[in-house]
C-alpha cells in the first residue's frame, strides 16, 4: 500500500503549528517528487502533543507528537524515505508500548469514533466508516418512527449538553404533537469557559452530527433543521457547510430522501452572535428567530411550541453524534457502557493544570480520580491536587477528598457540580478558590440577559461581596450573605442560567469554607492569588543589586542603588507583582 | 448585565462616513426572509468592521426593521460593536483553563504597552485590545487570538513580543 502522512488540522493543531507543518510536508513532498498520500485530519484528542502527525505504512501505524517543522524534515525523511520510524518521536503506536498508551487504553470511543481518522471534508471518508449507514437502515428496513424512538429509549441516551434529559422521551413529546411544520435543532453554542468538545466534534466529524439530526428529524416528522454554532468557531462552521452541501447532492437532505415516501428535510447553519444565555433553549430559539435572545416562561415547551410557534426539538452536538451508532449497533450494544442511570459514554475537556489536557471519551462510571490520574497523567509539575471544576460557570467544584466520585449525572449532581457539557478544569494548590468563584460570577453577571431581578442584581451583589473579600475587606457574615443570595437566586430565576449561576460559590463554600474564613479574617490567601492580600519584600541574602525591579517598579516603591540591597516600601507598593516576574534571582518573595 | 452594553449618549462627532450602498446585495439577500436582523447586522459588521449609524438607518429604512428593534439586538450580542475599531482586534481568552494559567498577566501586559484599556483602541488605529470568553483552545491555555491566528502557551512578555512585531512590521 501507498503510505499515509495524515496531519491534525484541529483549530487547536493549527494553534500549535500544524498547518506550517502540513504546508512543510507539502513543499518537500514536491520537490523530491515522493509518492506517499498526504492528508488531512482533525483532532485526535492528544491536545498536549500537538502538533500531531500520522504515518501509516505496510508495517502499522506511528502517531507523531510535537512535530515542527524541522522535526517533519527528519520524520518524512526517515520514515517515508529510509522506513526507519524515529521512535523518539512515536508517541502512539500499535507495535510498541509508549507511554502514552495510559491515555488512550480506557477510552471507548463512540462520539469520537472518526474524529482524527477521517478527512471531515470528504464525506466519502466518512460513509467509508459506516457514515450513513444507520440512515440507510431506515430506510432500508422500513424502521418506522416509533421503532427509532423506541430505539433511543432503550439505549438511556441523555442529552449530552448539561441537562441530562432522556434524548429518546424528548422525541416522544415531539413526535406526538402534530403540526404541518415541525423543527429540529443543533445546539452547537457550546459557551461553557473550558469545553471544546462539540468544537472537536463539529471540526473532526461533521457529518456524524448531521446524521444525526437527520435520524431525529425523521422520528419526529421535522421540516426544517438549523444548527445553531457560535460564531467564534469559524472552522467548525465553515465544515459543516462542507458536509451540509455534500450531503445534500447525495441526497441525504432534500425531498424523499432515501426514498422515504414524505420525508422532506433540510437544514442551514445559524451563526450565534456571542451570548452565553441562548444555550437555553427558548432564548436559542428567540435568537433564531432574529430577537434578544432572551429566555421566556415554560411550559409551552418547545415540544410543543418552540420555533416559529411550531413544535421543536433541540439536541446538543454530541447527542446527536452518538445517534447513528445507537441505530447501527443497536440500544443493548450502547447500554452496555455506563451505570444504571446514565448510560453510555460521556466526552470531557481536561484542561487546566493537568499534565495531558486535551479530549477523552470514556465509559459513564469510570472516577474523576482515574480519569486525571490515569488518563489526564496527574497534576502539572507534580503538584498537590485541589479541585477539579466540572460544569463551568453552571457548576462547581469537585474536592480532592471526593475525587473517587463517579462520574455519571446522579454522583456528580450529588456533590453540588454538575456533569454540564464536559468540561474538567483542574486544579492545583496554586489555585483559590475565592478566586475562581469570583472569575465564574463575574461571567454569569456580564452574561445575565437582565430579564429576572434575582438573577440581573442579585449576580451583581454576590460579585460585590466576593470582590471584597479577594481584597482583604470580607466582613464576618459575608459566608452568610452569599449563601442567602444564592438560594434567592436559584429560586427565583427563569432559566437554567439563574438557577444554577450560584453552584460555584455554594460549592467552593461547602468544601472550601476555612480558605473563605481564611480571607476575611486573616486576611490572607493561601494560593496566593489574591495580589491585595500579600506583601513583596527582599530577600536580602539573594538580592545582588542589580536595579531591575526599581527600574521596572510603576509606582516607585523600591529603593536602592546599583549593587545595593534593594528595600521595598510597602505603605506605596501597589502589589501589582512587577518586580516579582522581573527579578532573576528570586530575591523578591511573596507571603 | 447585558444592559450595561447599551449607551445613552453616541457622540455624533466620530460617525464615519460610510458607503451604505455597500449593503445592497445584503439587503437583498435577506429582505423577506424570517429572522433575518442577526445576518443582516453581521453582514454589515462584516462590511465596515463596526455598525456605524447610518447603516443602521439605511437597514432599517430598506427593511422596515424599526430602529429600537436593532439597536436591542445589536447591544445584546457581544459580536457586534458600535464603534471603530483597530487594524487587528487582539482577543485575549479569558476562560476558565486560561484564567487559572493567568491570563490575566497577559491582558495587564498588553495594556501597559499599547496604552489602552480593555476595549479600547490604540491611538495609531492599528490594535483593539478585547478580553473574550472561550477560545476553545483550552489546552493551550493561556491564549490569544490575533487575525485569526491563535498563539498559544503565552505569558505577559511573550504576548508584547508577538504585538511589537506586528506594530513594526506594519510601520515598515
Amino acid at each position: 500500500m501507498e503510505t499515509k502522512v495524515i496531519v491534525g488540522l484541529g483549530s487547536c493543531g493549527i494553534a500549535a503549528g500544524a498547518g506550517k507543518v502540513y504546508d512543510k510536508i507539502e513543499a518537500i513532498k514536491k520537490a523530491e517528487k515522493l509518492t506517499f498520500e498526504l492528508k488531512k485530519t482533525s483532532c485526535v484528542g492528544m491536545c498536549y502533543r500537538e502538533p500531531l502527525v500520522e504515518i501509516i505504512d505496510d508495517t502499522g501505524r506511528y502517531l507523531y507528537g510535537e512535530i515542527d517543522e524541522e522535526r517533519a524534515i527528519e520524520v518524512i525523511n526517515k520514515h517515508v524515505n529510509q522506513h526507519s520510524p524515529v521512535k523518539d518521536f512515536v508517541v502512539q503506536s500499535d507495535l510498541f508500548e509508549t507511554e502514552d498508551n495510559t491515555f488512550t487504553d480506557d477510552q471507548v470511543k463512540i462520539t469520537l469514533r472518526n474524529c482524527g481518522y477521517i478527512d471531515p471534508e470528504s464525506i466519502e471518508e466518512y460513509e467509508e466508516k459506516d457514515g450513513y449507514r444507520a440512515l440507510r437502515r431506515i430506510a432500508g428496513h422500513g424502521m418506522s418512527r416509533l421503532d427509532v424512538i423506541q430505539t433511543m429509549l432503550e439505549s438511556g441516551l441523555r442529552g449530552r449538553g448539561g441537562g441530562g434529559f432522556p434524548t429518546g422521551l424528548k422525541w416522544k413529546f415531539a413526535n406526538n404533537n402534530k403540526a404541518d411544520e415541525k423543527y429540529i435543532i443543533c445546539n452547537a453554542d457550546e459557551g461553557d469557559p473550558g469545553a471544546f468538545m462539540d468544537r472537536s466534534v463539529l471540526e473532526g466529524d461533521p457529518h456524524s452530527v448531521l446524521e444525526g439530526m437527520i435520524i431525529g428529524a425523521y422520528a419526529i416528522e421535522a421540516t426544517g433543521g438549523v444548527i445553531y454554532c457560535r460564531a467564534e468557531y469559524p472552522l467548525a462552521i465553515k465544515r459543516l457547510q462542507i458536509a451540509i452541501d455534500q450531503a445534500r447532492e447525495k441526497g441525504y437532505l432534500g425531498k424523499n430522501i432515501l426514498g422515504i415516501e414524505g420525508f422532506n428535510f433540510d437544514m442551514y447553519i445559524k451563526e450565534g452572535a456571542g451570548a452565553f444565555v441562548c444555550g437555553e433553549e427558548t432564548a436559542l430559539i428567540a435568537s433564531v428567530e432574529g430577537q434578544r435572545g432572551m429566555p421566556r416562561k415554560r411550559p409551552p415547551f418547545p415540544a410543543a411550541s418552540g420555533l416559529w410557534k411550531k413544535p421543536t426539538n433541540i439536541n446538543n452536538v454530541e447527542t446527536f453524534a452518538n445517534v447513528p451508532w445507537i441505530i447501527l449497533h443497536g440500544a443493548a450494544e450502547y447500554a452496555k457502557y455506563g451505570t444504571e442511570k446514565s448510560k453510555g459514554t460521556k466526552v470531557f475537556a481536561l484542561a487546566g493544570k493537568i499534565k495531558r489536557s486535551g479530549l477523552v471519551e470514556v465509559p459513564m462510571g469510570m472516577s474523576v480520580k482515574d480519569v486525571i490520574f490515569k488518563l489526564g497523567g496527574g497534576i502539572q509539575d507534580d503538584k498537590e491536587f485541589k479541585a477539579v471544576q466540572m460544569g463551568g460557570p453552571s457548576g462547581g467544584c469537585i474536592p480532592a477528598h471526593l475525587s473517587d466520585t463517579i462520574v455519571d449525572y446522579d454522583s456528580v449532581n450529588a456533590t453540588g457540580a454538575i456533569m454540564g457539557s464536559g468540561g474538567m478544569v483542574v486544579m492545583d494548590e496554586t489555585t483559590c478558590m475565592i478566586d475562581v468563584a469570583k472569575f465564574f460570577l463575574d461571567f454569569t453577571q456580564k452574561e445575565s440577559c437582565g430579564k429576572c431581578t434575582f438573577c440581573r442584581i442579585g449576580t451583581k451583589r454576590m460579585l460585590e461581596i466576593l470582590t471584597r473579600i479577594t481584597e482583604g475587606k470580607g466582613e464576618e457574615g459575608d459566608i452568610e450573605r452569599l449563601e442567602e443570595l444564592s438560594y434567592q437566586i436559584k429560586d427565583n430565576s427563569l432559566c437554567g442560567l439563574g438557577q444554577t449561576a450560584p453552584n460555584p460559590v455554594l460549592t467552593t463554600i461547602k468544601y472550601f469554607r476555612d480558605e473563605y474564613e481564611a480571607h476575611i479574617r486573616d486576611k490572607k490567601c493561601t494560593a496566593r492569588v489574591c495580589t491585595k492580600l500579600l506583601t513583596y519584600t527582599v530577600h536580602e541574602e539573594n538580592c545582588t543589586g542589580c536595579t531591575v525591579c526599581a527600574k521596572n517598579c510603576p509606582v516607585n516603591a523600591i529603593s536602592g542603588g546599583r549593587k545595593e540591597i534593594h528595600h521595598i516600601d510597602q505603605d506605596v507598593c501597589i502589589k501589582c507583582g512587577v518586580c516579582y516576574t522581573k527579578c532573576k534571582f528570586e530575591a523578591i518573595t511573596l507571603s | 448585565m447585558r444592559i450595561e452594553r447599551i449607551e445613552v449618549q453616541r457622540e455624533i462627532d466620530e460617525q464615519e462616513p460610510a458607503d451604505v450602498e455597500l449593503l445592497n446585495p445584503l439587503i437583498e439577500k435577506y429582505k423577506d426572509k424570517k429572522g433575518n436582523l442577526i445576518p443582516l447586522l453581521q453582514g454589515a459588521q462584516d462590511i465596515f468592521g463596526y455598525i456605524p449609524r447610518v447603516v443602521f438607518e439605511k437597514l432599517s429604512d430598506d427593511t422596515g426593521i424599526p430602529l429600537s428593534e436593532m439597536y436591542g439586538v445589536a447591544t445584546f450580542y457581544a459580536q457586534f460593536r458600535l464603534h471603530p475599531v483597530g487594524k487587528h482586534i487582539i482577543k485575549v481568552c479569558h476562560g476558565t483553563a486560561c484564567h487559572v494559567q493567568n491570563a490575566k498577566a497577559i491582558t495587564t501586559s498588553l495594556k501597559e504597552i499599547l496604552k489602552v484599556d480593555d476595549g479600547g483602541t490604540t491611538e495609531d488605529g492599528l490594535f483593539t485590545l478585547e478580553s473574550v470568553a472561550c477560545l476553545g483552545c483550552c489546552s493551550l491555555a493561556p491564549v490569544m487570538m490575533i487575525a485569526g491566528e491563535t498563539y498559544g502557551k503565552l505569558n505577559g512578555a511573550q504576548a508584547v513580543k508577538i504585538v511589537k512585531k506586528i506594530r513594526i512590521s506594519e510601520n515598515n
